[in-house]
């Protein structure tokens, strides 16, 4: 049976598709050695104007909308950064570029969610559930992917880390998650790492039904990520000598990115992460080469580039993909922003990944073409290329796919090859 | 403690005990309360029990206590905390004050670099702290808790953000002028307060909103205005309706959202010299004259008043009663609240045209609120568990920074949610193993008395108070802490923390998972 034929039987049946428990992975077929395959999710919460990011500056449609905050042509004064003559990337993204002429980075343009929300607050929880549309979702697609993951080859110990202070509706569910916190406190010893204090307060939790379990999985985890990190502290200074040509990286993403490297190439139990960056809402103000989104993106840019330097090799077996709840307006409003649109940009960043090439069909700016005659209209649903990150990268089997979106229509399966066979 | 109840601590938990010891609501209205009836409403009317509280509520009894919670006027602050409040420095600026230190302050920044931006530093730094240090005392230490219960619930609803340009100067302004005096008065006058606020005007974008082909003057109203104001801007519009009033599923439409924004066209603001007034300024230059078609009917031009009608629409529809009821619900009773509440707080909201105090009584004086049914099942918000270890520790507060570190460490920063949904208060949303450890993290240094909160601000920084061993108070006990906080720490976390060192018992009662649920 074909995947196409086989989704669209399991979109058709519903039911039918059974949860399987965690350790059924043993009694499948087993597809080749996922061990070592990772995926890493950057949530852009707030939408960002991915028209500025992956800029279609061959359509005339782009420059007409855009008086004031288009990016110039590529060659031009505050130009874009030509990936295919026919788009390119914001010129604040420079770090990126040594990766897309590499093969390792790749965008789907016009890609989306096909609910038709313009709330933020929705439009994100749907990304996260992975089921558009659909509020009663207690889980997020991150969790249930944990679920149907075969363990990695070093078995105990956290699979899933999560970097910020809480956890986001995209791990929501039973799988333990560990939660890393943000900037340079991940790496420092707490009070509680002190035995007399640690053990007291976990003898105080171990007969706590709703906490004392949470409470001992956080133990743990923090105590693999102290000893992960440990191991890879002098990697991690020489990343930070070596970023930038000598000076510091930026407080931030990049920092943080470079951590998350760290502790993913020194334990390879971790399968999973997932970071959120917020502040892409530019309604007014936004810029264009330079001004608000151009600030924003440079540390997303000097950020994905140190985490894959980092990374090193184990690039190789890794998959980034960042992505945001919905796009912007294609026409600016009156205030030099962008309005809250539909379509959008995903980029994709690995070993495995297809790059160096803007996929998916570009539907055109000109005004008949415009989804609700306003905004990028969809071409690709982003379940399709998370699905086919799951399927060709992390080789997830057929029935574990259709467990992670469920409802998800057989014909947006249909889409471009990102991973590489 | 009598034996038969120490027997029940050490079989049941806390709050299963609590809810078989609770007695029919309503029986009898004068009755003084039991501990588990006061430390139930101490948890879920105030931010837990300081000492003292839960004698007093014992005493007077559950009703007297909701009804003088619902009645702020009748309870002024005591003098010590008047006092404090009295000495912060630019929590009482008005709003052209404000505005033009800010405006100034960027400006001289610009001109020079070297004095200039530290200068800007500073004032930014006195006003976000002096706005934050306001909040936590009153939070802390006022004895009218319900209203400081809904000054967060209510800011939080019309959340702004202090990161964003002018409205680091307007955090204390907003919720001294916007949301504090309306928490329980008239929900129209609550949204028209915001709606006029530079605060939420400048952080939803509406100050730039102009009628499209609007050129502005070349000099005026916009002294340090970057966007050239040509043409609509509907951010402030859709929140307007998706959060503030009618809920993301209210029946309206994108057209609706664009209609509402012109609508609002000429809603900006322009701080006038030497006044106390808003700075809230209609500008009928910029407002779209055209017709508009809005939920379903024809509005023509009439200025100002087009925002003012679609205000009073907006608060009196049913789809807003049900969002507000249903969000209050969740806050003070279960991340799920009971329909059959919810929806009898909406027909009060309708049937008293939004008045906030009569809707909260519904709430208070519930059978699914009283019956203390979900007491203990709740995790905590960050912003709880701190202002409840506070007040369970009754520690001085004069030093408000390391409270405002540990609630941005945890996730929670004070006025520091970006976007305009607000916090969540759901278990979902902050019960994690990384929160956990912070809890106790910070339990086990407010504790120890090495916290730097009571130390005079300027008198040396807070690492080297720290380093010093010099928090400005003396270490908590864990007596104090048990007399104060009763039942709700079960027989069986008391067995457990009997058993650890003594220096460590205090930290434990505070980060204890029966202090982390309410």
């Amino acid at each position: 049976m074909h995947r196409r034929d086989f989704l669209k039987l399991a979109a058709l049946s519903g039911s039918v598709l059974l949860p399987l428990g965690g350790n059924a992975w043993g009694a499948t077929t087993a597809p080749g050695s996922p061990a070592g395959k990772r995926l890493v999710v950057i949530m852009l919460r707030g939408a960002v104007d991915g028209l500025n990011v992956v800029t279609p500056w061959g359509d005339p449609g782009y420059y007409a909308a855009r008086s004031s905050i288009a990016l110039g042509k590529p060659g031009t004064d505050n130009g874009v950064l030509d990936l295919d003559g026919y788009f390119g990337l914001h010129p604040a993204l420079a770090p990126l570029l040594p990766l897309w002429q590499g093969g390792q980075l790749g965008f789907v343009q016009a890609s989306g969610s096909p609910d038709s929300t313009r709330s933020h607050f929705d439009a994100q929880d749907y990304m996260e559930s992975g089921t558009p549309g659909r509020k009663a979702t207690q889980d997020g697609w991150m969790n249930r992917l944990l679920g149907q993951l075969p363990p990695a080859a070093q078995s105990g110990g956290m699979r899933a880390v999560s970097v910020g202070p809480v956890l986001p509706r995209i791990y929501a569910g039973t799988n333990p998650v560990a939660n890393m916190p943000a900037g340079a406190a991940a790496t420092k010893p707490t009070l509680l790492d002190k035995p007399a204090v640690g053990d007291a307060f976990s003898r105080l939790y171990a007969s706590d039904d709703k906490l004392g379990s949470t409470w001992q999985e956080g133990r743990q985890a923090h105590e693999q990520m102290m000893n992960s990190m440990a191991a890879g502290s002098a990697d991690l200074e020489k990343e930070m000598q070596a970023a930038n040509n000598g000076a510091p990286l930026p407080d931030g993403f990049p920092n943080d990115a470079a951590r998350l490297a760290t502790l993913l190439r020194h334990d390879d139990r971790i399968q999973l992460a997932f970071m959120a960056l917020g502040g892409w809402d530019t309604h007014a103000n936004q810029g264009n080469a330079t001004g608000q989104l151009a600030n924003r993106l440079r540390p997303l840019g000097q950020g994905l580039a140190a985490f894959t330097r980092q990374m090193g090799p184990a690039m190789n077996d890794t998959v980034v993909v960042v992505m945001s709840e919905f796009g912007r307006t294609v026409r600016q409003n009156g205030n030099g922003g962008t309005d809250h649109g539909h379509g959008n940009v995903m980029w994709v960043l690995g070993g495995d990944v297809a790059g160096g090439k803007v996929h998916g069909q570009w539907p055109g700016l000109s005004d008949g073409n415009l989804h609700d005659g306003r905004d990028l209209a969809i071409t690709t649903d982003f379940r399709s290329v998370l699905a086919q990150v799951a399927e060709r990268h992390l080789l997830l089997p057929d029935q574990r796919l259709a467990l992670l979106f469920p409802e998800f229509a057989s014909h947006n399966i249909s889409a471009p090859r990102l991973i590489r066979a | 403690m009598t034996r038969r109840q120490a027997a029940l601590h050490a079989v049941l938990p806390a709050w299963l005990a609590v809810s078989c010891l609770w007695g029919l609501p309503g029986v009898s209205q004068a009755a003084p309360a039991t501990e588990a009836q006061a430390l139930y409403v101490l948890n879920r009317v105030a931010y837990g029990p300081a000492p003292g509280d839960v004698a007093r509520v014992m005493a007077s009894g559950v009703d007297r206590y909701i009804d003088d919670q619902l009645h702020p006027e009748r309870t002024p602050l005591p003098a010590a905390l008047q006092q404090q409040l009295a000495g912060l420095q630019t929590t009482r600026l008005s709003q052209d004050a404000l505005i033009r230190q800010f405006r100034q302050a960027a400006q001289a920044a610009k001109k020079d670099p070297d004095t200039g931006k530290q200068d800007r530093q500073d004032l930014y730094r006195q006003i976000t702290e002096e706005a934050g240090q306001a909040r936590l005392l009153q939070a802390v230490n006022s004895p009218n808790q319900l209203q400081e219960a809904l000054v967060e619930f209510w800011f939080n609803h019309f959340n702004v953000f202090q990161g964003k340009g002018l409205d680091r100067a307007l955090m204390a302004s907003y919720e001294r002028e916007a949301i504090r005096p309306f928490v329980l008065g008239r929900f129209r006058d609550l949204l028209g307060a915001t709606a006029h606020h530079p605060a939420m005007l400048f952080y939803l974008d509406n100050w730039l909103s102009v009628a499209p082909g609007y050129q502005p003057p070349r000099r005026g109203a916009g002294a340090g205005q970057q966007a050239k104001a040509s043409g609509l801007n509907e951010n402030y519009a859709r929140e307007l309706m998706e959060l503030h009033t009618l809920g993301v599923d209210g029946g309206y439409t994108q057209t609706d959202v664009t209609e509402l924004a012109r609508m609002l066209t000429g809603w900006t603001i322009n701080p006038r010299q030497g006044s106390d007034d808003s700075a809230f300024y209609f500008d009928l230059r910029r407002h779209d004259t055209g017709t508009k078609q809005w939920l379903g009917h024809a509005v023509s031009n009439q200025g100002q008043r087009e925002g003012e009608m679609a205000l009073d629409e907006l608060a009196r529809a049913p789809a807003t009663a049900h969002h507000i009821s249903a969000q209050l619900a969740q806050y003070f009773v279960a991340d799920n609240p009971p329909p059959a509440l919810v929806e009898r707080m909406a027909q009060t909201f309708t049937r008293t045209d939004g008045d906030l105090r009569e809707v909260m009584r519904t709430l208070l004086t519930s059978p699914e609120f009283l019956s203390g049914s979900n007491a203990g099942t709740r995790f905590k918000t960050p912003y709880r568990y701190v202002i409840s270890s506070l007040r369970a520790s009754a520690v001085p507060l004069t030093n408000p920074r390391p409270v405002l570190r540990t609630l941005a460490q945890m996730g929670m920063p004070l006025y520091g949610w970006q976007t305009p949904d607000g916090y969540k208060v759901t278990d979902a949303a902050w019960l994690n193993q990384d929160a956990l450890a912070k809890r106790a993290t910070f339990a086990t240094a407010l504790a120890s008395g090495k916290l730097p909160l009571a130390k005079a601000p300027d008198d040396m920084d807070d690492a080297s108070a720290v380093a010093q061993g010099r928090g400005g108070y003396a270490p908590l006990e864990a007596d104090a802490l048990y007399a104060t906080l009763g039942s709700s720490i079960s027989g069986k976390t008391r067995t457990a923390i009997a058993q650890s060192p003594a220096r460590l018992q205090a930290a434990l009662v505070l980060g204890s998972p029966d202090f982390m649920k309410y």
